[in-house]
């Protein structure tokens, strides 16, 4: 659905972005980590048509953004971190008048405006001053704003940014009620929401994708990277089990973290996965394995695992 | 033309529907009639037509005050808001973006020109004027008040904030209404070019005494046709930023 081949972008001598190539199918929530000035901002400026991108080509549906700006802007629905409004108008009036900026005519939009209120859950603030809503409904009408006129392709720049746990909470149903009807593509440094709402996750740092995949493939390419992680709890003296891990080659470290009632609790790190290779090691060596448990690859250790040594 | 229309009406709206547009109106109401007062209406007998001419030489001035004051948030304001987006992202063309905060401009100028109605109203009711030199008379403000609006509204596409955008507008039209003052310090063929480009005593003079000249339209609709096209080309530029 959405194809990005090689998409290069220089501010000035300054590489924001280079040769970022991947696609995304119709209805996947998408996001893209990266932290500041990784280029996830600018990507996603290209994507919705405001910027021009020095090299590559972008096509939703086909169309490309360099031979048909206007149409392939018509399929795009976008939402910087700071929700763009007018806030002398009410909700209902910005969205009439988004809609139709976006191509759709007066009666179409009003007939999609009671679904679009009820998809934001802002039903009962539609004939508010947008000036005094507060920064929660604003962005929840910052999202309606963006999907008023049925874009094929949703873009959320940082949607959670600035709101309280209660509304994160609702705009991850949001976000959510959104892929049910459309592509969204969610840009976050904050990895557990990504976590929360996207299929699939794209991982920017320095102006490149340093990987892309669900949540479980990009945790396979981390331990491919940065090995395995267990906590053992042992029974038997610690000379013993220190000569059990020497003899396991693909032990890299181990940290013994506390001694009580006779058993060990021992932090090991292992280059691959050779935990079957471990624990018959420490059993032929009469080492008794009461516990063992391998450390969850969190997000966030993905993150620093797959961006580390990636320069901006 | 349908979003063209809608920019220029959303953007309308937002003049009369807040304190912005009146605020500039009232002012300018305010300055209009005081120099009416002053440079129109005085002790020594004088013709009606001569009184309608210093009205609109005064009027002129104060029109195009208004169109530098009015356009400094065409653009500008959008970017300070952070609204632009929702402009730079819309299937809209930057030539459609930039004609529509054009025409909404044009619409409050044309709001004022009514609002001041009522200066050669009186000079019909109690002297000997046409119509038609009224009508020729506000055509010409119209022409001149376009071209500053198109100045204007260039600045604003180029300028990050509407103070700067304003000083910026203020400067090009300065220079245009002071050039016939440059033409007079500087020798040919220098001189006879900034006479031709002066808005006020070159080009803008017939209209005060009710004579339309072709030259003097095509001049104003350069101007502003020029001045357009800039901004359109500031607003494509930005995208290859």
């Amino acid at each position: 659905m959405i194809t990005v081949e090689g998409l290069t972008h220089y501010y000035g001598d300054r590489r924001a972005v280079e040769g970022l190539t991947f696609s995304i199918q119709e209805n996947e929530i998408i996001g893209v980590l990266g932290l500041n000035g990784a280029g996830k901002s600018t990507t996603l400026k290209v994507l919705a048509g405001l910027l021009i991108p020095t090299a590559g080509t972008i096509k939703i549906d086909g169309v490309d953004l360099a031979s048909a700006s206007a149409e392939f802007r018509s399929r795009i629905g976008y939402l910087p971190e700071d929700p763009p409004l007018y806030k002398e108008m009410t909700v209902t009036e910005f969205l009439m008048y988004v809609g139709q900026l976006k191509g759709r005519s007066a009666r179409d939009v009003a007939a999609r405006l009671p679904e679009v209120l009820r998809t934001c859950q802002i039903e009962h603030v539609a004939n508010r001053v947008i000036g005094e809503l507060s920064h929660g409904y604003k962005k929840r009408v910052g999202i309606a704003q963006a999907i008023i006129h049925q874009p094929r392709v949703v873009i959320l720049d940082e949607p959670i940014s600035g709101l309280d746990p209660k509304q994160i909470v609702e705009m991850r149903q949001v976000v959510r009620s959104l892929g049910k009807t459309c592509t969204v593509l969610i840009s976050s440094h904050i990895l557990t929401e990504v976590s929360e709402t996207c299929d699939r996750v794209l991982m920017l740092a320095g102006g490149r994708i340093v990987a892309e995949g669900l949540e479980s493939d990009l945790a396979d390419a981390a331990t491919a990277k940065a090995g395995v992680h267990v906590t053992m709890v042992l029974r038997g003296d610690r000379a013993t089990v220190e000569g059990a891990l020497r003899s396991v080659s693909a032990v890299t470290a181990s940290e013994f973290a506390e001694e009580t009632h006779g058993f060990l609790k021992v932090r090991i790190s292992l280059s691959q996965d050779a935990r079957e290779s471990l624990v018959a090691a420490l059993v032929t060596a009469g080492v008794g394995v009461r516990r063992m448990v391998e450390e969850e690859a969190e997000l966030e250790n993905i993150f620093l695992g797959l961006t580390k040594g990636a320069t901006a | 033309m349908r979003g063209i229309l809608l920019v220029a009406r959303r953007d309308f709206a937002a003049y009369v529907n807040t304190y912005w547009g009146w605020v500039i109106i009232t002012v300018a109401l305010l300055l209009d009639g005081v120099l009416f007062q002053a440079v129109g209406v005085t002790n020594t007998p004088q013709y009606s037509a001569d009184v309608l001419k210093q009205f609109f030489y005064t009027h002129g001035g104060v029109s195009l005050a208004v169109g530098v004051v009015t356009t400094m948030r065409l653009f500008a304001e959008e970017r300070q808001t952070g609204t632009m987006v929702l402009l730079e992202s819309s299937p809209l063309s930057d030539r459609q973006l930039v004609m529509g905060k054009y025409l909404s401009a044009m619409m409050l100028m044309a709001l004022f020109q009514l609002l001041t109605l009522y200066m050669p109203g009186m000079i019909l009711v109690n002297g000997k004027i046409g119509y038609d030199q009224i009508a020729v008379g506000y055509f010409g403000v119209m022409l001149m008040a376009s071209a500053g609006i198109a100045v204007g509204t260039w600045t604003s596409s180029i300028s990050r904030n509407q103070i700067l955008a304003a000083v910026l507008g203020a400067i090009v039209v300065m220079f245009f209404v002071m050039c016939f003052r440059i033409a007079k310090v500087t020798d040919p063929p220098f001189n006879s070019l900034f006479t031709q480009v002066a808005f006020y005593m070159k080009q803008f003079a017939p209209f005060e005494e009710g004579r339309i000249n072709t030259e003097n339209v095509v001049y104003f609709g350069s101007v502003t046709f020029g001045f357009l096209l800039l901004a359109t080309q500031a607003l494509t530029a930005r995208r290859w930023e």
